[in-house]
């Protein structure tokens, strides 16, 4: 049976993918906080959260139902349409950018191959579909997360939510530029805009597109430091300044519309871990089942993230404005030359 | 080929559903015990002066221009990048000429100090 | 079935772009114009035209919008003032009349979804729509390419004469 064009078991294989890939980084994202609470306290010689459950481990689970019975307050003076849409705005384009990621090979199951990357379809000689302009979907998607903070941070009529919010939307299409220009480099080399072709390309250690030349080795950790910036991680979380800021955009909400700016941004976390594993650690490719390297590299870098937050103090935000246009957006395109004459020359 | 875009409607309805979802139940069973002053504008405990919906510095605006213009300068290199290889030395010198005149005006927009965040 | 989704996806276009004028809270117009870009990347995604989306998205909706949010808190506008002269209207709807004319015509001789003309669908799933895109522009459409970069200067300094005057 079919229905347009495609087997009915390839309808089936998607909506379990989704489901999967949702409760995947939902999970992680509530495990993420604790672990980030846990490791920032063994850090610092503290031991983090340990009563709910054995070793706190019940922890996210008790934030949750709090934030879930707190009091909802939305300010008299807010823009209510867009003071409601906001952390929705946030927390979507978050979610839906891990639609293109390939979290692993291609499986068969009762004789149809099924790709493990969710917006992709594989025909039975296991040639795989996907987006042919993948990586821009996620950029495009990324350019949007802009909009929940700079709507958060108008609508709330506060003074600080505005200052927060603006700071943080200059901070990220700043660095959206730099992060941006850095991808260049993979391109060059891939060839491709699929994030299955580029996967596929990067087979063994010296296959990732991090060791291929000195320019892409330099463009990986460009990108990952702006993409840091981009989600408003420590060492650029000027958002959340609490010296001088309070809370930032988010200042003004409460409840599960506070706890939704949080989600976002550790989902945000996860995809951006999850973008630089594709791009420039070669993805599921690995030693162990796909999936699984595809994980443990994913783990690894939010550990990055978290052990850099542990370790950094926070950018002043001139400092933070004269990093990205003044260093990296130069070194990027510097990067892109220099890749473009290395590959010439090394064909 | 379209299929390959189905599922990211499918997450897309799916993360709605969750964030709406879970707003709309969080705000029926959470506690409502409303007063005025609770939805003031937090302001350090002291009453809010003014509206916050101010005008605010010209620097913001000039950073989103200039990202505009360099966002677009990208957009132009990502088909560059992609057939870098099949496009061989006559495509490196095209996309040369495009990124020097844009490096012209990226000194000039350091040399008026419009990167300057003062 | 691509006829319904199609149909769908232009009416909430629609709807959105009538939210754009009628909206009192210019926020919200706003708000209303980048839906209506995405529905727009959604019909270039249906006519197999997946580069232009991912564009749309990323220039209009992700960097052009910002800047048009930016521009609205910067003037404070909070409602239209509600001015509205008969001339104007007379105009619009011939302008309107127009463009409906013009859409008419160009549907007529084209298809809703899928790729017509000298490259198919075929060839776009083969080498694929960002590649073709730019083999035509790094080659047929190589002096408007390099122009562009002259355009983008000219805004870069325009940029910064405006924002930047005392110096």
């Amino acid at each position: 049976m079919e229905i347009m064009g495609l087997p009915l078991i390839y309808y089936g294989a998607m909506i379990l993918k989704v489901l999967l890939a949702f409760v995947f980084v939902l999970l992680t994202v509530a495990y993420a906080t604790y672990a980030e609470r846990k490791i920032i306290g063994h850090m610092q010689v503290r031991v983090g959260p340990n009563r709910v459950g054995p070793m706190g481990l019940l922890q996210p689970i008790a934030d949750g139902i709090k934030l879930f019975f707190k009091e909802e307050i939305i300010p008299s003076e807010a823009s209510k349409f867009a003071f409601l849409l906001a952390p929705l705005v946030a927390l979507i384009p978050a979610f839906i950018s891990f639609a293109v990621i390939p979290f692993g090979d291609v499986i068969e199951i009762a004789g149809y191959k099924i790709p493990l990357q969710i917006a992709a379809f594989a025909d039975n000689a296991g040639t795989v579909f996907d987006l042919n302009i993948g990586v821009l979907y996620i950029l495009a998607m990324a350019s949007l997360g802009v909009y929940g903070i700079v709507l958060a941070g108008w609508s709330s009529n506060s003074k600080y939510s505005l200052l927060g919010g603006l700071r943080s939307s200059a901070q990220m299409i700043s660095y959206e530029l730099a992060a941006g220009l850095a991808i260049v480099c993979v391109f060059m080399v891939s060839q491709s805009l699929s994030l299955h072709a580029i996967v596929a390309d990067q087979a063994g250690l010296f296959g990732w597109y991090l060791f291929r030349n000195p320019f892409t080795f330099l463009a990986g950790i460009i990108f990952f430091i702006c993409s840091l910036a981009e989600i408003n991680r420590t060492p650029f979380d000027l958002p959340e300044a609490e010296t001088e800021l309070v809370s930032g955009f988010c200042t003004e909400y409460s409840s599960m519309k506070y706890a939704m700016f949080f989600m976002a941004e550790y989902a945000n976390m996860v995809t951006v871990c999850a973008v630089t594993t594709t791009l420039f650690l070669g993805g599921w490719q690995g030693p162990l089942p796909s999936v699984l390297n595809f994980i443990a590299k994913v783990y690894f870098l939010m550990f990055v993230c978290m052990w850099i937050r542990a370790t950094y103090p926070r950018y002043r935000y001139d400092q933070l404005m004269k990093l990205g246009w003044k260093v990296f957006l130069p070194s990027t395109l510097f990067l892109i030359v220099g890749n473009a004459i290395w590959i010439t020359l090394f064909k | 080929m379209l299929g390959a875009y189905l599922p990211i409607i499918v997450l897309l309805v799916v993360a709605a559903c969750f964030g709406l979802g879970s707003v709309v139940v969080s705000s029926l069973v959470g506690q409502k015990k409303l007063s005025p002053v609770k939805l003031q504008p937090y302001e350090c405990g002291c009453e809010p002066v003014g509206s916050a919906q101010e005008r605010f510095s010209i620097k913001f605006y000039l950073i989103a221009m200039l990202f505009i213009l360099f966002d677009i300068e990208c957009v132009f290199l990502y088909p560059w990048a992609v057939l870098f290889k099949r496009l061989g030395v006559f495509g490196l010198i095209e996309m040369g000429v495009f990124v020097v005149i844009l490096f012209v005006g990226y000194i000039y927009v350091w040399k008026k100090g419009a990167l300057e965040w003062e | 079935m691509e006829t319904l989704f199609f149909s769908i996806v232009a009416a909430i276009a629609i709807l959105m772009s009538i939210l754009v004028i009628r909206c009192k809270n210019p926020i919200n117009s706003a708000l209303s114009l980048i839906m209506t870009f995405f529905c727009l990347a959604t019909l270039y995604v249906m006519l197999e035209a997946p580069f232009m989306a991912a564009i749309q998205v990323i220039v209009y909706a992700g960097a052009i919008m910002v800047l048009i949010v930016f521009v609205i808190m910067l003037l404070n506008i909070r409602t239209e003032s509600g001015r509205r002269t008969q001339h104007a209207l007379f105009l619009g709807a011939a302008t309107g009349l127009f463009l409906l004319f013009q859409t008419w015509y160009f549907l007529s001789r084209s298809s809703l979804t899928g790729a017509k003309g000298a490259i198919d669908s075929a060839a776009i799933a083969k080498v694929g729509h960002t590649e073709l895109i730019g083999q035509s522009l790094f080659t047929e459409f190589l002096l408007p390419f390099e122009i562009t970069s002259i355009l983008l200067l000219a805004a870069i300094v325009g940029a910064v004469v405006l924002a930047k005057k005392k110096v």
